[in-house]
């Protein structure tokens, strides 16, 4: 028997929805608002929610004192670059495991997934040692490279994740029908798994948007994406929290734009293949 | 041309032998079955040959050349998938196309060969939709039609009637041996209803536990069954087998006499028992005999008109000539 949802239920169901959401989304908003604010009025106490001045000052000063769009063009090239590669790489992988699986498949995977689980600091040292080597400190081709390996097991086990979901008759019926391995994965399986493939890069996109350790650790000047941007405002002496926010706003709005426009896209994704 | 042989072929899976060592011949333009109970390896078997599976030992061969090696996609097979296997995202105009375009035809000759075999198989007004908007029957359709357009040298048939209802069943199954008739190609059908082996074959190959059983034509199966197996799997309904004296008294361990070889009536015949459960089809009745003191059960076939109630005591006459004698192998006596 279905459970009768009454109104009053359903009321106060939204109610503790919008709750939560709030919840989550207050660090965001404040800081958003206080990138309006005076440096004083964004350490004044009891903190001020709406009614303080606002103004555009931050903003001016952030655009003054450091190249935005500078950074954000970084980031935009490591993060999308990043994820390029990482699908290039982990389409044929995913395939493979999905398809042809072995009797390791499943160890391989949660091999895979361990090195999720080593403290990224625990590689900081032989990796910078290996980029100086290699000359690639400070430069976006090697950022692309250090952030498509570190989200690597995560879109291998996404794109497994989807690919499993495709009956395996499909890809034997285009072998009958004489594709080779080339054409069964252009033209059957990827339009097939478009929807698993776009939120896979979504959510690659805005893990390599958002990450901030190795970024920071491996880009000076020339590299630095928005991470560093932001980072640059973080000061231990001195009153910069409104002006750290407006950078914050800056470096986040891009991706939330994002986020919000796929919002759909990327549920569907990520419960994919749960609820069927 | 597609004539298919497979010498010494085997297949297993790990430790599993799912199939040994077996040598089969298929000549070109026969309409093969395999038939069997789940699990014989019937499925495995043609997709050996479609080269989906790799062998373990054997030889295969197409038109005399060793396919053995060759992948599937090299074979010249075409196959029509259990669940169809369509490809979802293209409209049927693009599945039917789709091994042509992957045969790199020019368009022109992409086109006529489609509408060819759209106007075929009745799909000339769904070319355009996609195969979430057809029905079971439709959909099946535009499968076939994906074999077709190939030109193959043999079609591969992986029980492509199961998941159609049953009126849909007969006419597709008409269709098919339609299709067999006009375009002449080596078909390997693999089912495990021996109706529709029966009624489709030119050679049915029934298989048990990856061996081969028997190999013959539909009448031939049906008139000297080789083993117990097989006089068991073929015909509807089964065959009555029958041990102990009345056994001995044809000189044999086992007899086997088909429902539709025993006649029954109120008061004449050798044979006598108590009727239970009736099936009346209309222009059949399926009587399942009681107390015979010769099997369980024995099923008789009688016309459509033949009533007799639950209980009644009757009595039945064997078909003398229609006798099967099976020796304690479970091995026909010629």
């Amino acid at each position: 028997m279905a459970r009768a949802v009454t109104p009053r239920r359903k009321a106060l169901t939204t109610a503790l929805a919008w709750a939560i959401g709030f919840l989550i989304f207050f660090p965001i908003l404040w800081t958003i608002l206080t990138s309006f604010k005076t440096e004083a009025e964004a350490i004044a106490s009891p903190p001020k929610f709406l009614f303080f001045d606002w103004t555009l000052e931050n903003y001016g000063v952030v655009q003054d004192r450091s190249n935005y769009m500078r950074f954000l063009w970084n980031s935009v090239i490591i993060a999308g670059g990043s994820t390029l590669l990482g699908i290039l790489v982990a389409v044929p992988a995913a395939w493979s495991m999905a398809f042809v699986p072995s009797r390791r498949t499943k160890d391989i995977l949660m091999w895979m997934l361990s090195t999720k689980m080593l403290p990224a600091v625990g590689v900081l040292y032989p990796i910078y040692l290996i980029f100086i080597k290699l000359g690639l400190l400070d430069t976006r081709i090697g950022l692309i490279v250090v952030l498509m390996l570190i989200n690597l097991p995560i879109i291998v086990w996404m794109l497994y994740t989807y690919f499993r979901e495709i009956p395996g008759e499909i890809l034997e019926a285009a072998r009958m029908d004489g594709a080779s391995l080339r054409d069964e994965i252009l033209y059957v399986l990827t339009p097939m798994a478009v929807p698993g493939i776009a939120s896979t890069i979504l959510l690659n996109f805005i893990l390599a948007w958002n990450e901030a350790f190795w970024t920071l650790n491996l880009t000076a000047a020339n590299a630095g994406p928005l991470t560093a941007f932001i980072a640059s405002y973080s000061s231990p002496e001195g009153l910069f929290f409104a002006k750290l926010s407006a950078a914050s706003t800056m470096a986040i709005a891009p991706i939330l734009i994002l986020g919000w426009f796929s919002q759909k896209q990327l549920v569907r994704g990520l419960t994919f293949g749960a609820v069927k | 041309m597609g004539k298919i042989t497979l010498e010494q072929v085997s297949k297993s899976f790990g430790e599993v032998r799912v199939i040994p060592p077996l040598d089969l011949t298929i000549e070109d333009g026969e309409f093969a079955v395999f038939v069997g109970p789940s699990g014989c390896g019937k499925s495995t078997l043609l997709r050996l040959i479609a080269g989906l599976e790799d062998v373990t030992g054997g030889t295969i061969r197409i038109d005399g050349k060793d396919a053995t090696e060759v992948p599937p996609a090299k074979r010249g097979l075409a196959m029509v998938f259990q669940s169809y296997a369509l490809y979802p995202h293209m409209t049927v105009r693009k599945n039917i196309a789709f091994p042509l375009r992957m045969a790199k035809l020019p368009q022109a000759e992409i086109d006529r060969r489609v509408a060819g075999a759209a106007q075929v198989l009745n799909l000339t007004d769904y070319l355009d939709r996609r195969p979430g908007q057809l029905s079971g029957g439709q959909r099946q359709r535009v499968a076939i039609g994906r074999a077709i357009v190939r030109e193959p040298a043999a079609f591969l048939f992986d029980e492509p009637l199961s998941n159609l209802d049953a009126a849909l069943r007969v006419g597709m199954r008409l269709e098919i041996s339609e299709l067999h008739k006009r375009l002449k190609t080596t078909m390997i059908y693999v089912t495990h209803d021996q109706v529709e082996a029966m009624t489709m074959a030119d050679k049915i190959v029934v298989l048990r536990a990856g061996h081969i059983e028997q190999v013959g034509s539909p009448l031939d199966l049906y008139r000297s069954p080789r083993n117990l197996f097989v006089a068991g799997f073929i015909g509807s309904p089964r065959m009555n087998f029958i041990e102990g004296p009345e056994a001995a008294r044809h000189g044999a361990r086992t007899i086997g006499i088909r429902p539709e070889h025993i006649a029954v009536s109120a008061d004449e015949g050798p044979w006598s028992g108590v009727v239970g459960v009736s099936e009346h089809l209309g222009s059949d009745t399926f009587f399942h005999i009681h107390d015979t003191g010769l099997a369980e059960t024995i099923t008789v076939r009688a016309g459509g008109e033949v009533g007799f109630n639950h209980g009644d005591r009757v009595r039945l006459t064997p078909r003398e000539d229609q006798v099967h004698r099976f020796d304690e192998k479970g091995l026909r006596i010629a």
